[in-house]
C-alpha cells in the first residue's frame, strides 16, 4: 500500500499530469468565480476532452476542477452577497456582513487559507479513511440519515437566536416549498396552481439567489454608497484574516473534520455541512453577538469544512458508484467515460489511480488557494466601487446565474418571487438561512423517513445510530438555554451585573412583522385545503409543514400579546419599488429575449440612474452583453428569445 | 491500465483544436458530399443532466458517429435536464429543426412515460425516426439469507413478504416488478431511490431483501458481492435475438433467464396480460434502451446517411473493444430494425393498459 501511495506521488509530479491539473485548477477557479456555474458546469467543458485520454492525467485534471470549486466561489459570496454555488451558502451570512463593514479582504483571505487547510485535512482523512469507508458508509441506513436531516434542522434553534419563532416559521415555509414536486413515496405532484415548472421542484441556485443576493442588491441600492459602508483597509486586512485562521486551529480542524466525515455520506453532504459547521462555530463561540452581522468565525468554519467535504463526497463516488454531490455525480461520468467503473476495484486493481486523485485533491487544493489568495486583495476593491454601477452587472449576473438551473423561463420568474419573500424576510429581520435549510432538508427528511419506516418499521428508531444522533440533537437543543440559565442565576447573587441585564432590547414587532403572521396563516390555510386530496403517505410532509408555520405564527402572535413589545417602525415602500422594477426586467427579457434585455437595462441602468458617462456606459453594457454571448457559446446554452423573435 | 492510443500531448492539441472548432464553429465552411449535404455541426440534445448514463453514452458515440458521417461533422451535445428526461424531450418535439441537424438521445426514462401516458408527455415515438439503439441486459439478485441457490430463494419470496428499493414503481425497475409478479413472489417495492445505484446501497445494508442491477453496475459491483457469498443471482432478464425471442444474455451464459425461470415453475411460457406488459417494457427498456433518433420529416438521404455511418463502425473490433466497458458485450442495432422493434414495443394495447394501472394500484399502491 505504501509502495502505492509514492508511485502515485511521483506519478502526480511528472510534467503532462502538473499540466493538466493546473489546467483543470484554473478552469475550476474560473467556473467557482461565476456564480451559478459550478463543478457541473466546469464538468461539461472538460469531459468532450476525456475520451480517450490516458486516465491518470484526465484524472488529475478533474480533481483540480472539482477541488477547487469550494474555493473560488467564495469571491461572490463574500463580495456580492451572492452564494455562488451550493457549498458556500453559509459563508455568505458573516462574509457579506464584512465586506460592507469594509474588511472583504480580510474576509476572503481567511476563507482561502481555512479552505486550503480544510482541503489537505480532508485529503488526508481520505487517505487512511478510504481503506476502511465500506463497513463504516454501510452504516448509515436510512434511518440514521433521516436523524441527521433532523440534526441539520435543529440547527434553526441555533441561528435563529432571540426571534425563536420567526426563524421556526421561516424554516416551516422553507419545508413547505421544499416540498414542492413529486411526492417521494407515492409518485404524486404537488403543484400549486398546476405549474408545470414546479414537477422537479425549485432549484436550489434559484432559492439561494433569491433568498440572498437580490434582497442584499436592493437593500444596497436602497441606501446608495459603495458595498463596503466603512473605509477599506485591503492590504491591513489581509494580514488579518491570514492571523484570524492562525489563532483558531482548533475550530478549522473541527470543522475540516466534520466536513470530511459528513462528505462520505451519500446522499446528504454537500447541502448540510456548511450550516452545520456554521451552527457549530455559533454554539461554541463565547461572544455569538457578531454572527450575522460579521463574524469571521461565521466565515472560516463553513469554508474550512467545505473543501474537505469535496474530499470526503470521493468515497462513495468511489466506491459505491454513488455520488455524494452533484460535482461528484458529474466526476462519476468522467470516471466511466474514462472506462473506469466504480466499485471495490478502485482500492484493487486501481489503487493507484485512486491515490492519484487524492494526491490531485491535495496539491489542487494548495495551488487553488494560493492563486486566489493572491487575487483577493485586488478584487476586493470592488466593494469601494459605487453600488448603483455595479447593481446592473450584478443582478444580470444572478439572472444568468439563475437561469442555469433549469434553462427555462421558470428560473428568472421563481428568482424574483422567492426574492420577493427575501426582502420581507430581510426588512422584518426574520431568519433566511433557516428558510434555505428547511428547504434544503425538506425532500432528503421526507425521503428517509418514508423509507426508514418501509424498511426498518419501528425498529428504525431504536437503533443505536439513531440513538447518538438524536442525543446530539438534543444537547444542541437544550444545553445552550441550560447555560444561559445556570449564568443568568449565578447573575442575579451578584447585584453589580443587574444593569447588563437591561441592555437586551426588548422584542420588537412591525408593520411587516404583521403582514407577514397574517399572509403566512392565510397561505397555511389555502395550500392545506389545495393538498386535500393527496393521499396519506404523500401528503403527510407538506401538512407538517403547514402545521409547523400555523404553530410558530401562532406562538409568535401570543407572544407579541403577553410580553410588552416595542412597536417598530420598517421600511418598505422604496424596496418594493425594486422588486417592481425586477419584475419589469423579468417581463423585458421574455417580450425581447435575454440578450437584447440585458444590454438595454445596463445601458439604461447605467445612464439613467447611475449617471455615467455614455462612452463608459456603452462600453460596459457591451462587455456584459459579449460575456453573456461568449458563454452561450462555450456552455451550448440557448437564451430566452423573446416573443418579439417568435413574430 | 488501459493501452495508450493517445499521447497527452496529443490528446490537448486535439482538445485546443475542438475547442477552436466549436468556438469558431458560425464561420467554418460548408462540407459537401458526394450526393448528401451533410450538415456542418450536429446538435444532439440529451435530456438528462451532464454525467449521468445517457449523456456518458452519448459522448461515447459522438465520437465515432462523427468519424464515420461524411464530412465529419462536429457532434454538439445539448443536455436538457428535468422531469426525468420529459422536459428535454417536450423540448425537442415542439423546437427541433427537420433537416437533419438536430438529434436525440432517450432512454428507458423517456420511453416508458410515453407508453403509460403521462399526461405532462407531449412527444410521440411516431415523429421520430431512430438511428441507433443500444441494448442492455440485467440481473436480479437476493440476500443468502433467504435461500443458498436460486431454487430456495424463489420458493422463499413465494412465503414472505421480501423489500426492494426501487427509483418510481413505473421506473426502470418495472418489468422487474411484473416478472417477480409472475412468479408469485410477495415484492414491497420501497420508493424514492435517486438512482439504481442506492438501490444497491439499501441491498449492500441488508434494508432491501432483493435488488436489481444492469449489466455494467453488475460487473462491477454485485459480482464481488457473490464471489464473497454476500448475494445470490436469481435470473436474468435474456436479451431478444433476431427473431424476437427472448435467449441467454451473453453477459450471462450460464444464469437462466426470467422466461426460463417461469418455464420450470409454472411447466408454460408465460402468457395473459402481465406477461404482455413484461414483454412491452422489456423491450422499449432494455432491449431498445437507449436510442438516437431525429424528426422523421428529416430529409431521407440524410437518415440513410446517418444509419449507413452506424453501420460502418458497429462491426469493427476497434469499437467492439471500445465498447466493452461502456455497452458491455452487446451490438448496437442500426436502422430499420430498430424501426420495426419500436413501433411493436411502444404500442401498448387498452387491455394491457388497464390491467397496468389496476395492478399497480392493487399491489403497490401507485397511481398513474
Amino acid at each position: 500500500m505504501i509502495d502505492v501511495l509514492f508511485s502515485s506521488l511521483g506519478q502526480l509530479f511528472t510534467v503532462p499530469h502538473m499540466l493538466y491539473m493546473v489546467m483543470g485548477v484554473l478552469i475550476g477557479l474560473i467556473v467557482g468565480i461565476i456564480p451559478g456555474l459550478g463543478g457541473i458546469a466546469g464538468m461539461s467543458l472538460l469531459l468532450p476532452f476525456l475520451y480517450g485520454m490516458e486516465p491518470s492525467v484526465a484524472l488529475g485534471m478533474l480533481m483540480g476542477l472539482v477541488a477547487v470549486i469550494p474555493t473560488g466561489d467564495t469571491f461572490a459570496s463574500v463580495l456580492l452577497g451572492i452564494p455562488g454555488s451550493s457549498a458556500s451558502q453559509a459563508t455568505v451570512v458573516d462574509g457579506f456582513a464584512l465586506a460592507k463593514k469594509g474588511q472583504a479582504a480580510r474576509a476572503l483571505s481567511s476563507a482561502f487559507l481555512s479552505s486550503m487547510i480544510g482541503g489537505l485535512i480532508g485529503a488526508l482523512v481520505l487517505t487512511a479513511f478510504i481503506l476502511i469507508a465500506r463497513p463504516v458508509v454501510l452504516s448509515f441506513s436510512s434511518s440514521e440519515l433521516f436523524m441527521l436531516t433532523l440534526l441539520g434542522l435543529s440547527m434553526v434553534a441555533v441561528l435563529s437566536g432571540k426571534d425563536v419563532f420567526k426563524g421556526i416559521a421561516a424554516c416551516g415555509v422553507g419545508l413547505l416549498v421544499g416540498t414542492i414536486g413529486m411526492a417521494p413515496a407515492t409518485g404524486e405532484f404537488r403543484l400549486p396552481f398546476e405549474i408545470d415548472y414546479l414537477y422537479d421542484g425549485l432549484p436550489l441556485v434559484v432559492v439561494g439567489l433569491g433568498i440572498f443576493a437580490l434582497p442584499e442588491i436592493i437593500d444596497l441600492l436602497v441606501k446608495r454608497g459603495a458595498i463596503a459602508e466603512q473605509p477599506c483597509q485591503l492590504g491591513k486586512g489581509w494580514k488579518e484574516g491570514v492571523k484570524d485562521v492562525a489563532k483558531r486551529p482548533g475550530l478549522v480542524a473541527r470543522c475540516a473534520g466534520i466536513g470530511s466525515l459528513m462528505g462520505t455520506i451519500p446522499g446528504l453532504a454537500g447541502s448540510v455541512v456548511d450550516w452545520l459547521t456554521y451552527g457549530h462555530a455559533v454554539q461554541s463561540a463565547k461572544d455569538k453577538s457578531q454572527f450575522g452581522k460579521g463574524d469571521i468565525r461565521g466565515v472560516i468554519a463553513p469554508e474550512s469544512a467545505n473543501n474537505a467535504c469535496a474530499c470526503g463526497a470521493m468515497v462513495p463516488t468511489l466506491l459505491f458508484g454513488i455520488p455524494g454531490s452533484g460535482t461528484a455525480a458529474v466526476f462519476l461520468g468522467g470516471l466511466l467515460l474514462l472506462g473506469l467503473q466504480p466499485g471495490v476495484s478502485m482500492l484493487e486493481t486501481n489503487l493507484d489511480l485512486t491515490y492519484t486523485i487524492i494526491w490531485s485533491l491535495a496539491l489542487a487544493n494548495i495551488l487553488g488557494a494560493a492563486l486566489c489568495l493572491g487575487l483577493a486583495r485586488p478584487v476586493a476593491s470592488l466593494t469601494r466601487v459605487p453600488f448603483v454601477i455595479l447593481a446592473p452587472l450584478i443582478t444580470i449576473l444572478i439572472l444568468f446565474a439563475a437561469y442555469q438551473a433549469t434553462r427555462s423561463l421558470g428560473d428568472l420568474l421563481a428568482l424574483g418571487i422567492i426574492g420577493a419573500i427575501g426582502v420581507l424576510f430581510k426588512q422584518a429581520n426574520w431568519s433566511r438561512p433557516a428558510f434555505l435549510i428547511g428547504f434544503v432538508l425538506a425532500p432528503g427528511a421526507e425521503a428517509y423517513f418514508y423509507q426508514a419506516a418501509q424498511f426498518q418499521g419501528a425498529e428504525a428508531f431504536m437503533r443505536p445510530g439513531v440513538l447518538i444522533i438524536g442525543a446530539l440533537i438534543a444537547a444542541s437543543l437544550l444545553l445552550p438555554p441550560l447555560r444561559s440559565y445556570l449564568k443568568k442565576r449565578r447573575q442575579a447573587d451578584e447585584p453589580t451585573t443587574h444593569e447588563r441585564q437591561e441592555e437586551v432590547a426588548p422584542l420588537a414587532l412591525g408593520v411587516i412583522d404583521v403582514a407577514l403572521l397574517g399572509s403566512l396563516l392565510a397561505v397555511a390555510g389555502y395550500m392545506w385545503w389545495a393538498f386535500a386530496d393527496l393521499s396519506m403517505l404523500g401528503g403527510i410532509m407538506p401538512r407538517l409543514a403547514i402545521a409547523i408555520i400555523v404553530a410558530a405564527c401562532v406562538l409568535e402572535i401570543i407572544r407579541t400579546v403577553i410580553k410588552p413589545m416595542k412597536w417598530q417602525t420598517q421600511t418598505l415602500s422604496q424596496q418594493l419599488l425594486w422588486v417592481a422594477g425586477f419584475f419589469a426586467l423579468i417581463g423585458s427579457v421574455m417580450v425581447l429575449g435575454f440578450l437584447f434585455a440585458a444590454a438595454v437595462f445596463c445601458l439604461g441602468f447605467l445612464l439613467v440612474v447611475a449617471r455615467m458617462k455614455p462612452v463608459a456606459a456603452v462600453g460596459l453594457a457591451a462587455c456584459v452583453t459579449l460575456f453573456l454571448m461568449g458563454m452561450a457559446n462555450l456552455l451550448t446554452l440557448t437564451y430566452p428569445t423573446g416573443m418579439l423573435a417568435g413574430l | 491500465m488501459t493501452t495508450l492510443k493517445n499521447t497527452p500531448f496529443k490528446t490537448f492539441k486535439k482538445a485546443l483544436l475542438v475547442a477552436a472548432c466549436s468556438t469558431l464553429g458560425a464561420i467554418s465552411v460548408n462540407a459537401q458530399a458526394d450526393d448528401v449535404s451533410v450538415p456542418d455541426t450536429i446538435r444532439w440534445t440529451i435530456p438528462f443532466g451532464v454525467g449521468g448514463g445517457t449523456d456518458v453514452w452519448a459522448r461515447f458515440f459522438t465520437t465515432w458517429m462523427s468519424e464515420n458521417i461524411q464530412g465529419n461533422p462536429t457532434l454538439v451535445i445539448d443536455n436538457v435536464p428535468g422531469g426525468g428526461s420529459i422536459n428535454g424531450s417536450n423540448l425537442f418535439a415542439m423546437r427541433a429543426d427537420s433537416d437533419g441537424s438536430q438529434w436525440i438521445g432517450t432512454s428507458a426514462s423517456t420511453q416508458y412515460p410515453a407508453m403509460l401516458q403521462d399526461r405532462r408527455v407531449r412527444y410521440s415515438y411516431e415523429d421520430w425516426t431512430p438511428i441507433l439503439a443500444t441494448p442492455t441486459g440485467g440481473v436480479v439478485y437476493a440476500q443468502p439469507g433467504l435461500g443458498n441457490s436460486a431454487e430456495e430463494v424463489l420458493n422463499a419470496v413465494t412465503n414472505q413478504r421480501v423489500k426492494f428499493a426501487v427509483q418510481s414503481h413505473t421506473g426502470l425497475e418495472l418489468p422487474v416488478l411484473i416478472a417477480l409478479d409472475l412468479l408469485g413472489a410477495d415484492v414491497q417495492a420501497v420508493s424514492g431511490m435517486r438512482s439504481r445505484g442506492e438501490g444497491r446501497l439499501a441491498f449492500e445494508r441488508g434494508e432491501a431483501d432483493i435488488d436489481f442491477q444492469t449489466t455494467s453496475a453488475y460487473f462491477s459491483s454485485v459480482e464481488p458481492l457473490v464471489e464473497s457469498g454476500r448475494a445470490v443471482p436469481l435470473f436474468s432478464l435474456g436479451v431478444l435475438n433476431d427473431s424476437g425471442e427472448i435467449v441467454r444474455d451473453p453477459a450471462f451464459p450460464d444464469l437462466p433467464t426470467f422466461n426460463e425461470v417461469y418455464e420450470t415453475l409454472h411447466g408454460e411460457a408465460p402468457s395473459g396480460p402481465g406477461a404482455e406488459a413484461y414483454r412491452k417494457f422489456f423491450a422499449s427498456g432494455f432491449t431498445l434502451q437507449k436510442l438516437i433518433l431525429l424528426p422523421n420529416d428529416a430529409p431521407e438521404a440524410l437518415i440513410q446517411e446517418y444509419r449507413d455511418a452506424a453501420r460502418r463502425f458497429v462491426d469493427t473490433e476497434a469499437f467492439k473493444e471500445a465498447a466493452m466497458a461502456q455497452l458491455g458485450p452487446y451490438t448496437p442495432v442500426v436502422g430499420e430494425v430498430v424501426e420495426q422493434h419500436l413501433q411493436d414495443a411502444m404500442s401498448l394495447d387498452d387491455a394491457t393498459r388497464q390491467w397496468l394501472v389496476e395492478w399497480l394500484l392493487e399491489q403497490h399502491g401507485a397511481r398513474i
